[in-house]
């Protein structure tokens, strides 16, 4: 247990350096980067002095090292500066937005791990067989899929021909007005189940299927090809060979003894295709209007709305830093050797 | 040997001949083109969104311009963003990676712990920020994509660079006075050269992936260029009407990245002795 406690330390101040290394390059991209952040603030049509004014007011006269405090205090304080396009602060838009891509995303990883991890552990098992090959090849067209690209294929066949799914959106237009869900979490389909509001969970769930299909592949891919490869290596460990002998059925010694120590690499492969689904999500949210941290950069983008474009890379990344410390605290908790 | 090998994967085979080809295209892509105007002559707007058929292919798009002759011209967009990427991020990456293996200490750990820093990010997501900053346009967004990758390079590098400061061969290029210096470009450096060639191939697909990406996101190569991931975001907004628009380029971009993606697990599979071990070959 001591063991446990110094990883979990470690692991702590380790994280905490890398928010801070964050820190530092959004520092830089948001100071260094535009010409001239004060001329920005203060809008195209201001006067010098006015300008000047606004670079006392932001602190912009003041050392680097000084501006660097400021921006830190300010980040800590929740004061993440204002949107240009929407008038709002940042870091509320950012609450506002971030649990529907954290949706969008879980459900994603969820189909790629019901699809990606079974047909990993069969084609380690069938090695080097025509399902091994297919499995290969499928893996392989996963994470070669325009994540983009496939959702709008899935939009032109599921929606537009078949009539099957809803276009794009989280929720109908008449549910929300009918039926609203009331906002507890901002996860749709968990607040709308807890609420007993099952009208509008089925139709929430009707409405992240085509854009979670969309966003699963390149995880699918990826979690099928590591499970397979460390499959394959923990098959042929010796205590398996001893189960072998002892004569258990194949399929306990698979999906209970091999399955069981191949949780810990499937742990790793889901921090890095979760980190991947995030991202991959802000692309698949522009195609279906998906009302999530990515739509929202995109159309920052497109008004060159410096403080959200900062702000979103920020929390994407304080995401994805603290679910890796999530996965790394369980795994040592599962198997000690991590924590050496 | 790895020759051998790829001959008997028939998948890498078969991806090789996809890669040959689309160089093909995008080498001769002015003379391959049923309409080689098409990229920067005058528009036919009177043509604009034909359906495919036999003058137009694949059809035609906004400005009247036939998508096929866009899809092989952009092939020549895509493979030299793909090859700009690695090759950038390589020079970043690898040569820190090798000093950092080779130095240890401290120089070692401030190294690895900026690479840290860069991997905590999503990579699109830094990229994006990146090329934002910049300002849009393809080579800003070569350059974000590198700023995102180098790290994986140093992560390879440093690994060889720290096991093979330990070899005899270099005890002796020491012992002989040579100065770190030119060990490690004369000794070390080319040493590690073998796994980062096929990890740079291996990552072809994805860097492909990731500028057609950020051009889809408006971030990239800019409108009236034939770039893949502009002509989808293009195609976009008639994609019901004029569904061929935003295919054919996603096909492309699919195609590029599953030959070099299938190639590159083939080479890997060739390549690496502990996978070959468990392969039982």
């Amino acid at each position: 247990m001591v063991d446990l406690k110094r990883y979990i330390v470690k692991r702590f101040l380790q994280t905490l350096i890398i928010v801070l290394g964050i820190s530092f390059i959004t520092f830089f991209l948001s100071r260094v980067a535009p010409s001239d952040p004060a001329a920005l603030w203060v809008g195209i049509h201001a006067r010098a002095e006015q300008i000047q004014r606004a670079r006392v007011e932001l602190g912009l006269d003041q050392p680097l090292y000084v501006q660097y405090f400021i921006y830190m205090g300010d980040l800590l304080q929740g004061s993440w500066g204002t949107s240009y396009r929407t008038r709002q602060p940042v870091l509320k838009d950012l609450m506002f937005y971030m649990p529907a891509s954290m949706e969008l995303a879980v459900i994603g990883q969820i189909i790629a791990s019901v699809v990606g991890l079974p047909l990993g552990v069969i084609a380690a098992s069938k090695k080097n067989t025509k399902i091994d090959h297919a499995s290969r090849i499928l893996a392989i067209a996963g994470v070669s899929l325009p994540v983009f690209w496939i959702g709008l294929l899935l939009q032109i066949i599921f929606s537009r021909t078949l009539g099957i799914f809803p276009i794009e959106g989280r929720l109908d237009t008449t549910i929300q007005m009918t039926m609203p869900i009331q906002r507890i979490t901002g996860f749709f389909l968990f607040d709308s189940l807890v609420t007993g509001n099952f009208v509008a969970f089925f139709d929430a769930l009707r409405h992240i299927i085509l854009p979670a299909i969309a966003l699963s592949s390149y995880s699918m891919g990826l979690s099928l090809r590591m499970t397979r490869s460390s499959m394959i290596e923990i098959l042929r460990e010796k205590y398996l060979k001893t189960a072998r002998a002892f004569g258990l059925p194949e399929n306990t010694i698979r999906f209970k003894y091999a399955l069981k120590n191949a949780i810990v690499p499937t742990l790793m492969v889901m921090g890095i295709s979760f980190s991947w689904s995030l991202t991959g999500a802000f692309l698949v949210e522009v195609i279906f209007n998906w009302p999530g941290l990515g739509t929202y950069v995109w159309r920052a983008i497109l008004a060159v709305d410096y403080p959200v474009i900062v702000g979103v890379s920020i929390i994407a990344s304080l995401i994805i830093v603290i679910i890796n410390l999530i996965l790394d605290l369980v795994q040592a908790w599962i198997d000690p050797r991590v924590r050496l | 040997m790895t020759l051998h090998i790829l001959r008997k994967n028939p998948l890498s085979f078969i991806s090789l001949i996809i890669i040959l080809f689309l160089v093909f295209l995008a080498v001769f892509a002015s003379w391959l083109a049923p309409y080689p105007d098409a990229y920067q002559g005058t528009p036919h707007v009177e043509d604009k969104y034909q359906p495919p058929s036999l003058t137009h292919l694949f059809g035609t798009e906004y400005l009247g311009r036939d998508v096929f002759s866009l899809v092989i011209f952009g092939t020549r967009l895509s493979l030299t963003a793909g090859l700009m990427i690695v090759a950038l991020s390589v020079v970043i990456g690898w040569p820190l990676g090798v000093i950092a293996g080779y130095s240890g200490g401290k120089i070692d750990d401030l190294i690895m712990r900026t690479t840290d820093m860069f991997l905590a990010f999503p990579s699109l997501v830094l990229a994006l920020v990146i090329a934002f900053v910049l300002g849009p346009s393809l080579i800003n967004s070569m350059i974000a994509i590198s700023v995102t990758w180098w790290p994986w390079y140093t992560r390879l590098a440093r690994a060889d660079a720290a096991s093979l400061k330990e070899r005899t061969f270099v005890e002796a290029s020491k012992a002989i006075g040579l100065s770190d210096r030119s060990i490690m470009v004369r000794h070390i450096l080319p040493n590690t050269m073998a796994p980062i060639i096929v990890q740079s191939t291996m990552d072809l697909g994805t860097a492909i992936l990731a500028e057609a990406g950020l051009s889809f996101l408006g971030l990239g190569a800019q409108p009236p260029t034939p770039e893949w991931g502009l002509m989808i975001s293009a195609g976009r907004a008639v994609a019901f009407s004029a569904w061929w628009y935003a295919t054919f380029p996603g096909v492309f971009i699919f195609l590029t990245a599953m030959a070099f993606n299938l190639f590159g697990d083939g080479l890997r599979e060739a390549l690496d002795p502990r996978l070959r071990r468990i392969r039982g070959e």
